[in-house]
């Protein structure tokens, strides 16, 4: 198992240097200029050759490349031309956002989806099972945006009982440590500070769940469905073992395989950032910061969100591998 | 079992963590925190090197000028300066300062701050030259050849040539001054720890999230009545419009106008509307481009004019310009497209700014006498061409793409046939300033007020530079320019003023142009809030403003 964990990381090295070289080559290579939209509509050509040398943006796009690359691999992922921040200080102020909002947005779609498959499973083609799955269909459906809007008109508005954007209540003191404001509300011990975070995390996080909730309510039904046709199932319940023992305790386990890698997949989606939920609820995650970068031509800043994104993207799935071997002990890495 | 265990334990410390908040943090004396919803982050807060509304719209809160605008209005008045004396050449200004004035980092403000809040952004040998880019100071600025200190409370802005604009200019944020000991404290990352001598002092920024700021109580006018202002993003104009009917702030911009009619029905809102310092119009490419070799920002003799990549013959026609401007039906876009909160414009800037020629008649609507001048003019079938429509909402534009739509199939009736050809915003602006386009929507927002803000960077002959131009017609007349380069040297206003309107009424008979409108700049409050007024140049000023 270690070889195997040093081995995937090492591979991480060249899926990082594929990703950020088609990255570098596709903004470069699409229309536009961050230097223009930096300056306005009325910059002089003395001004615009000025800093686009400043940037070395007049350097051919493999020098660039290079240079990038090599202030990479000493830490340095550049400076944001348009807000002039350090890269890593953008995407570090966001980041910790979007993990929160990801992580409770994935709880509610393991809690509920996973219920909702199993319920489904178990009682197939019964009323709970329609509705299960027309639930998921209309969850799968439901444009995020307008999700986003109901919740907000229903429980902030019309009922008054949640907030409707924003990370926490303004007015409230509260100290920053780690950038993870659960965490941070914590260690400080402000309680009013962490009822208001948790507050706010509950809209966004159901409207970004909701995809996934479906989708995983979705999967762990027909995984269920299938283990709980195997023969291993029907000797279980010849041995008298109760129902309620034979899917809880053997079923559901043999069932998580598919339903692990829908989580996975999922979660490394959600820790993109969700430019959507971001928006509606006006959450300072990454999936704003790097939308906002591509309509800039921001190059650093895309490159070096795209590059955490990769990283990200590339952790989650180890992760979800080696998850695999707890799930299912067949599954052997040697 | 284990991890019974571990809930049971992060269980039982949310639930300590969370009593720990029923005791009462809140202050016995009940700030008034005025959260004001905006559409975006600020990029930067040193108002001399930004170019977007966000970050100004923060700055003007923290940072003063030597002149400031008139409450409502794009007149100056004094502020940081307390007079001023102009050479009668009109190339030196000697400013007196305001005294006994603090920075928010108790330094006191003087003739140094002067000018080291201006040498940093023309001077390039200046140590704080390498921290910014000064956008706005090569475009509005390059006139001011120095500043210098004549003693501790007095400075003089010399000149290169005479400036008419060049007072209402000095109220724009480009050239607030600073703490320079602040500048020195941060350096590099002084944008981000912004110190002036605004009304209120900077506390935290919380990118894409919030800024706050709260009251200076050494302002030398005295402590504003709000203790604290809180910039909160809102990029979504619905979530915005939801948050202040929640209550969760007390203030918004750029309402979208659909929703007016609900916010007007609305008994704990108000929308404050008033005229915007902008205009939308249809440029029809003229053909005439110039490379600004010596870079002066002037057409010379020695830069020949040469034909736009976009050059289109039937635009050079006049008669074919008017029939344009006869084809469109203004009025309804105004109406439909604006949703009524804006102006038809017959001339290129908005009706309030010196100089502008009410005597002009504008084109009506009228498809026959359109049909007529295209016959006239040799153009009997029409025409086919492409019509390039901007991508993005501007303040002076909300929705490009109907209006284009909606140009297109007034352009039909007439049998002129227009593609409609769209591409990324800043390819949109770099391709129809390198003049591509035969015709193409494009508007203006002005920067400090001044006429020549609009008249000389839109529309003079000098602004034909490929690459570059401000004016996206490529129209050239001589007369024109003439009248706005000897406006821009006029200190007397009424000769100012007769010299636009002259202009004006030349602009207006070769029709480079379609001017559609003047859009309205909207705000929405919350009831309780008083006291804020709407200036035209779109900068938030909540000094005054007070919440009950």
């Amino acid at each position: 198992m270690k070889w195997y964990i040093i081995k995937r990381l090492l591979q991480i090295i060249p899926v990082i240097l594929g990703v950020t070289l088609i990255a570098f080559a596709l903004i470069h290579l699409a229309p536009g200029d961050p230097v223009r939209t930096m300056l306005g509509q009325h910059a002089t050509q003395q001004e615009i050759e000025d800093i686009r040398a400043k940037y070395g943006l007049d350097q051919p796009l493999y020098v660039q490349y290079f240079i990038w690359l090599g202030d990479v691999l000493q830490g340095d992922l550049g400076r944001s031309i348009l807000s002039h921040e350090q890269v890593t200080t953008e995407i570090a102020s966001r980041f910790p956002n979007t993990i929160e909002l990801a992580i409770a947005a994935m709880l509610f779609a393991i809690l509920i989806g996973v219920v909702a498959g199993i319920i489904s499973a178990t009682k197939q083609y019964s009323v709970a099972d329609y509705s299960v799955m027309g639930l998921a269909l209309f969850g799968i459906s439901m444009p995020v945006f307008w999700l986003g809007i109901m919740l907000m008109m229903i429980f902030g508005v019309f009922l008054g009982w949640l907030p409707i954007g924003g990370r926490i209540d303004l007015l409230l003191p509260f100290q920053r440590i780690t950038g993870f404001m659960v965490i941070d509300s914590i260690i400080t011990l402000n309680g009013t500070a962490l009822i208001s975070v948790i507050r706010h995390l509950l809209l966004p996080a159901i409207a970004l769940g909701t995809i996934p909730m479906a989708i995983i309510a979705r999967t762990t039904r027909s995984s269920m469905l299938e283990v709980l046709r195997q023969d291993f199932i029907r000797t279980e319940r010849a041995k008298g073992l109760s129902e309620r023992k034979v899917i809880y305790k053997h079923a559901i386990r043999n069932a998580m395989v598919p339903v692990v890698t829908v989580i996975g997949l999922n979660f490394g989606l959600l820790l993109s950032g969700a430019i959507l939920t971001e928006t509606v609820f006006s959450w300072p995650g990454v999936g704003r910061l790097v939308v906002d970068a591509v309509y800039a031509r921001d190059y650093p800043l895309v490159i070096g969100c795209i590059l955490v994104f990769a990283l990200v993207f590339v952790i989650v799935n180890l992760i979800t591998d080696i998850l695999y071997t707890y799930i299912d002990p067949r599954i052997h890495y040697d | 079992m284990k991890a019974g265990v571990l809930a049971t334990i992060i269980c039982g410390l949310l639930l300590a963590v969370s009593l720990s908040g029923c005791t009462d943090t809140t202050p016995q004396v009940k700030e008034k925190v005025l959260i004001f919803g905006c559409a975006g982050d600020a990029d930067k807060l040193d108002p001399a090197d930004v170019t977007d509304g966000e970050s100004t719209a923060r700055t003007d809160s923290i940072f003063e000028g030597l002149v400031e605008y008139k409450s409502g209005s794009a007149e100056i008045q004094p502020c940081l300066a307390t007079s001023w004396v102009t050479s009668t050449d009109g190339q030196n200004i000697t400013f007196t300062l305001r005294q006994g004035v603090k920075f928010h980092d108790n330094t006191t403000f003087n003739a140094d701050a002067v000018v080291f809040s201006f040498e940093r952004q023309y001077n390039s040998s200046h140590p704080y030259n390498q921290y910014g880019e000064w956008a706005y100071w090569g475009y509005m600025f390059s006139d001011i050849r120095k500043v210098e200190k004549i003693d501790e409370y007095t400075v003089k802005i010399v000149l290169s040539r005479p400036n008419a604009a060049i007072m209402t200019s000095l109220a724009m944020f480009t050239v607030a001054i600073v703490s320079p000991t602040n500048a020195a404290l941060w350096e590099e990352d002084a944008f981000k720890h912004p110190c002036g001598t605004g009304p209120f002092k900077f506390v935290e920024w919380v990118k894409d999230d919030h800024i706050t700021v709260e009251a200076f109580d050494d302002y030398w006018r005295g402590a504003p009545k709000l203790d604290k202002v809180i910039y909160r993003v809102i990029t979504d104009p619905s979530s915005r419009l939801l948050a202040i009917q929640a209550g969760e702030i007390h203030g918004m911009e750029y309402p979208d106008p659909a929703s007016f009619d609900s916010i007007e029905a609305d008994a704990d809102l108000k929308l404050q509307t008033a005229p915007g310092m902008n205009v939308g119009y249809l440029a029809m490419n003229n053909g005439y481009g110039y490379n600004d070799t010596n870079r002066n920002g002037m057409h010379d003799q020695d830069e020949p004019w040469v034909k736009t990549p976009g050059y289109f013959e039937p635009f050079t026609n006049k008669s074919v310009r008017q029939a344009v401007n006869y084809a469109i039906n203004k009025t309804s876009i105004v109406e439909n497209l604006y949703k009524g909160t804006a102006i038809v414009a017959k001339n290129g800037m908005p009706p309030f700014m010196l100089g502008w020629n009410a005597d002009v008649i504008d084109y009506p609507y009228n498809p026959a006498k359109a049909r007529e001048l295209l016959t006239e003019a040799g153009y009997p079938n029409g025409f086919n061409t492409t019509f390039w429509v901007m991508p993005v909402s501007r303040p002076y534009m909300f929705d490009p793409s109907k209006i284009g739509e909606a140009i297109q199939s007034y352009l039909q009736d007439v049998n002129i046939h227009v593609e409609i050809y769209q591409i990324d915003w800043s390819t949109y602006l770099a391709k129809t300033q390198a003049g591509e386009h035969p015709m193409c929507l494009l508007g203006w927002t002005g920067d400090n007020g001044d006429p020549d803000n609009f008249m000389n960077v839109l529309y003079g002959a000098n602004q034909c530079t490929l690459g570059t131009a401000g004016n996206v017609a490529f129209y050239n007349n001589t007369e024109v320019q003439d009248l706005l380069s000897a406006a821009l040297q006029t200190y007397d206003i009424n000769e100012r003023a007769r010299l636009y309107e002259e202009a004006q009424v030349l602009i207006h008979e070769d029709a480079p142009f379609v001017y559609l409108a003047h859009a309205n700049q909207n705000l929405v409050f919350a009831k309780n809030i008083q006291g804020f007024v709407l200036n035209p140049t779109a900068r938030y000023f909540f000094y005054p403003v007070d919440m009950t």
